[in-house]
């Protein structure tokens, strides 16, 4: 069968032969690295690796806490990419309840509060130390300047999970409590005027699935509100899933735009680039300009 | 003919009058030079002691108050030094010491015509304050650097009754800030500010009482503001103050607004004095060009807490021609980096402060190539403060070649023990470099990896090296020992986390003697071999640190927390906490 590989990784998740550093966060996977249940998922258990955007209330399955992403090294995707290096991803069920705070972790992870109906997401399972509660507002010391999270043609380093912090040695790096003091003011205050600035026309996030060869951007102010969204992720990752998605059929619902080129150029393959966190993002999802 | 002129000669030597000696000494003002003038024979120790105007006491135990006036009977300033240089970092528990109050009250008695106090990292009440305040009738300057342990109600009696106040710079200090109020206790008749400086102030400051105060000095010309000025007030300040050399603005952010803006541009650009700008906190980067018109004069510029990102960074940047000190957040980025190398010909100081240090990845593109572009590209580099997260012996060795005129390198690369992160060797080689090149090199921070050997380059290389800082250093006592038994010019040691222990702290226990100071925190000295120095070398104060309680508690081979130990003439010090310890002579224990 011609089945894109790149469409179908189910039951290519042998044990991955990347290194994953201890401190890097390992993303919620939702298919485990070796083994019969493995070979179980593929044929019969779509639930475990299809793409849930668990809204408040909603049903999640247990996810795996385990290796995660397998990238075959075919040569279409170039060489096994560390999903640990810096690229914090786990794309896991929104956080249930009553919450509606929700934060993006940008750039190696900060919190941007985005104010209202702000989206944390926040891995389940190993996660290096920083498990935040998903009902607090998060309080990470530090963020960046609101201008990350604007940039547009480069893309905002927003991932879909909190980094690694160190074990705080004291007093090291040297730096003086005024400096410390005024730096963690700075955060505060930026994430309150994120939303103020003068903006860019967009809001582009970085978004993962678990297992998933490549990542994809979305900008979301596309999307008024987590159902369009939820959706439009859907749609996005669908692909993904086991079962539907083959190149050539065009009466899918939801082809993104890059489906549709695939498809006009009747390849097999995919064009993904490489950004400066060491991920693979599929190549159109950002505009050109 | 031969003996009347010997005679004569000799005449003339002995009865040289006091005071032509005295206008010559007058031209002497470096204290270094002062002291070998004091040495040379006993009148001209006397004729020296009774003109001296001017005294620092690089630190407040080393002598004491009573030894300080009985000696120099006519100083019109003083400097002080309290905690050592690591209490920035908190490694000096609180309460250690550091009090300047037995100061004051010595001096209040003995300097009535003092002009002059400048401190750092000391402790200073609201009764110290107030003392100052009434004590000296014509004083004039007081710094109070890293300082702490007072409120703003001591610093409305200075405000309140020094009357030819010039200068009230709190720099970095703490400040219990009750209340913005004090700034009125200035009296309106009061217009000889010339520099002030409340950056670290939290609260706001009466803006009116502000406003009236800049209009009415008409020699200001020095003006920190705090954070909590906004934007819109600053051409209010400016407007009155057109001779300001230095100005530090408070949060640099405001919704933007045409007529906000060309205020501001136009205020900035009528103080044409101006050369040093800082403050910058919170800042929106469509403000920045309002500063435009002022970067061709700047020679100083710090927007270390200022968070905008490379782009905005190189376009101010690459206008300040005549550029001499720039302070900087990481985000300026190599190309930032590059940039600066291109424009600023004139750069003598460095300091890139990391604006996310506690995680593991860069959050931003500065890596060793910016510094090293910066070392080829300014000739008159200088003094270099740099935090980053990679380094390798290469790069090390270009800045050195680059740079021989180095006089103070401080690099910090902010994960402990990170080797050459090309070569995964240690940095030996590239800090042998530095201290092989730079022969003036008078200050040095080290980091990364590193084994006895970069010690050993350091001690024979860094002839003119006085201040020597290590972290998570070395492999044995043999690089504290090529240290010590090396660097003839060391004046401060301060080492932490290093697995450095007895043998070469004994085995040159004299060189403790030719030092200010040396600090060891997370060491491996033992409690014995404190007491063996404490009792063997009786002008050395050595003082453990330990908060787990009495050293006699525990065996005498284990370790001290932390270690300090300084030269005195004072004796041991009366006034120390419960967790610092003293050894003297008898070898008995103090608390």
């Amino acid at each position: 069968m011609s089945v894109p590989l790149e469409h179908d990784y189910i039951g290519l998740s042998e044990a991955s032969s990347m290194e994953r550093s201890s401190d890097k966060i390992s993303s919620s996977s939702s298919s485990s690295t070796l083994s019969t249940e493995e070979e179980k998922n593929n044929v019969l258990n779509l639930k475990e690796t299809e793409l849930r955007l668990g809204l408040p209330g909603s049903e999640s399955p247990e996810r795996k806490a385990g290796f995660g992403v397998s990238l075959y090294g075919t040569d279409s995707l170039g060489p096994l990419k560390n999903f640990g290096s810096g690229a914090k991803r786990g794309f896991s069920d929104a956080i249930n309840g009553s919450s509606d705070k929700w934060v993006f972790s940008a750039n190696g992870g900060y919190e941007v509060d985005l104010g209202k109906g702000t989206v944390l997401f926040s891995p389940r399972g190993g996660n290096g130390g920083l498990e935040k509660n998903n009902t607090q507002q998060c309080n990470l010391p530090r963020v960046p300047p609101s201008k990350h999270v604007e940039k547009q043609t480069s893309p905002a380093n927003e991932h879909a999970s909190a980094p690694a912090a160190k074990a705080q040695v004291v007093g090291w790096p040297p730096i003086r409590s005024f400096r410390k003091n005024a730096m963690a003011t700075n955060v505060s205050k930026n994430s309150d005027t994120v939303e103020g600035n003068p903006g860019s026309g967009c809001l582009y996030v970085k978004v993962s699935m678990d297992g998933a060869p490549y990542l994809r951007k979305v900008d979301l102010k596309n999307y008024c509100n987590y159902a369009e969204l939820s959706s439009a992720l859907e749609k996005m990752f669908s692909c993904f899933t086991l079962g539907q998605c083959t190149s050539g059929l065009p009466g899918q619902e939801g082809l993104t735009e890059s489906r549709l080129m695939d498809l006009l150029h009747g390849s097999e393959y995919v064009q993904t680039y490489e950004d400066k966190d060491g991920d693979w993002m599929l190549v159109g999802d950002v505009p050109w300009e | 003919y031969l003996s009347n002129t010997s005679t004569l000669s000799t005449k003339m030597a002995k009865s040289f009058p006091e005071e032509v000696l005295e206008h010559v000494f007058s031209f002497i003002t470096s204290d270094s030079d002062r002291n070998a003038v004091s040495l040379v024979c006993k009148s001209w120790y006397e004729i020296e002691r009774w003109c001296r105007k001017r005294v620092f006491v690089g630190n407040c135990y080393a002598v004491s108050p009573r030894i300080l006036t009985r000696r120099f009977p006519e100083v019109r300033s003083v400097e002080i030094k309290g905690k050592p240089h690591f209490a920035d970092f908190n490694l000096v528990p609180e309460g250690w010491g550091g009090c300047v109050y037995p100061w004051i009250s010595a001096m209040a008695g003995a300097y009535p015509w003092l002009e002059e106090i400048r401190l750092k990292r000391m402790v200073v009440s609201d009764e110290a304050l107030e003392l100052i305040s009434t004590s000296f009738c014509n004083f004039k300057v007081l710094v109070l650097s890293s300082c702490e342990g007072f409120s703003t109600d001591g610093l409305a009696s200075i405000a309140a009754n020094c009357r030819e106040l010039r200068v009230l710079d709190l720099r970095e200090s703490e400040v219990d800030d009750l209340s913005g109020h004090w700034l009125s206790h200035f009296p309106d008749t009061w217009t000889s500010l010339v520099s002030l400086n409340i950056a670290c102030l939290g609260s706001e400051v009466s803006f009116s009482a502000l406003e009236r105060l800049v209009a009415r000095s008409p020699n200001l010309r020095t003006l920190r503001l705090n954070r909590a000025v906004s934007l819109e007030k600053l051409h209010n300040l400016l407007c009155r103050a057109p001779q300001l050399v230095e100005f530090g603005t408070g949060a640099y952010s405001s919704e933007l607004r045409p007529d906000v803006f060309s205020n501001l541009a136009g205020a900035f650009s009528g103080c044409k004095q101006l050369k040093g700008l800082s403050g910058f906190w919170d800042v929106v980067p469509a403000y920045l060009p309002a500063i435009y018109l002022t970067c061709s004069g700047l020679t100083s510029l710090n927007l270390s807490y200022a968070t905008i990102q490379s782009p905005d960074l190189v376009k101010l940047v690459s206008q300040c021609h005549n550029l001499q000190r720039l302070w900087v957040l990481d985000y300026i980025e190599d190309i930032g980096l590059d940039a600066l190398a291109a424009s600023c010909k004139h750069l003598q100081e460095l300091r890139v402060f990391p604006s996310d240090p506690y995680v593991v990845d860069p959050n931003v593109s500065l890596t060793e190539r910016g510094l090293v572009a910066v070392s080829e590209g300014c000739p008159k580099l200088q003094s270099v403060l740099y935090f980053c997260r990679q380094m390798s012996n290469a790069a090390l060795v270009a800045i050195a070649r680059n740079r021989p005129n180095l006089v103070c390198f401080r690099l910090c690369i902010i994960e402990p023990r990170a080797p050459d992160y090309l070569t995964l060797e240690p940095l030996d080689a590239g800090f042998g470099a530095i201290v092989e090149h730079c022969k003036e090199l008078r200050r040095l921070s080290l980091s990364g990896l590193l084994t006895d050997r970069v010690f050993e380059y350091i001690g024979t290389r860094g002839r003119k090296l006085e201040m020597l800082s290590i972290a998570f250093a070395g492999e044995s006592d043999l690089g504290l020992h090529h240290v010590l038994s090396g660097c003839e010019s060391l004046r401060k040691l301060e080492i932490r986390d290093c697995p450095f222990g007895d043998k070469a702290l004994l085995a040159n226990a004299a060189k403790l003697e030719t030092m200010r100071s040396l600090w060891m925190s997370s060491c491996s000295v033992s409690f014995g071999a404190c007491k063996l120095l404490g009792q063997k070398l009786p002008r050395l104060n050595v003082e453990v640190i330990d908060e787990r309680g009495s050293p006699d508690s525990r065996p005498e081979s284990c370790p001290v927390e932390k270690l300090y130990i300084y030269r005195t003439v004072a004796g041991p010090r009366v006034d120390m906490p419960p967790f610092v310890w003293t050894i003297d002579e008898d070898a008995a224990l103090r608390v």
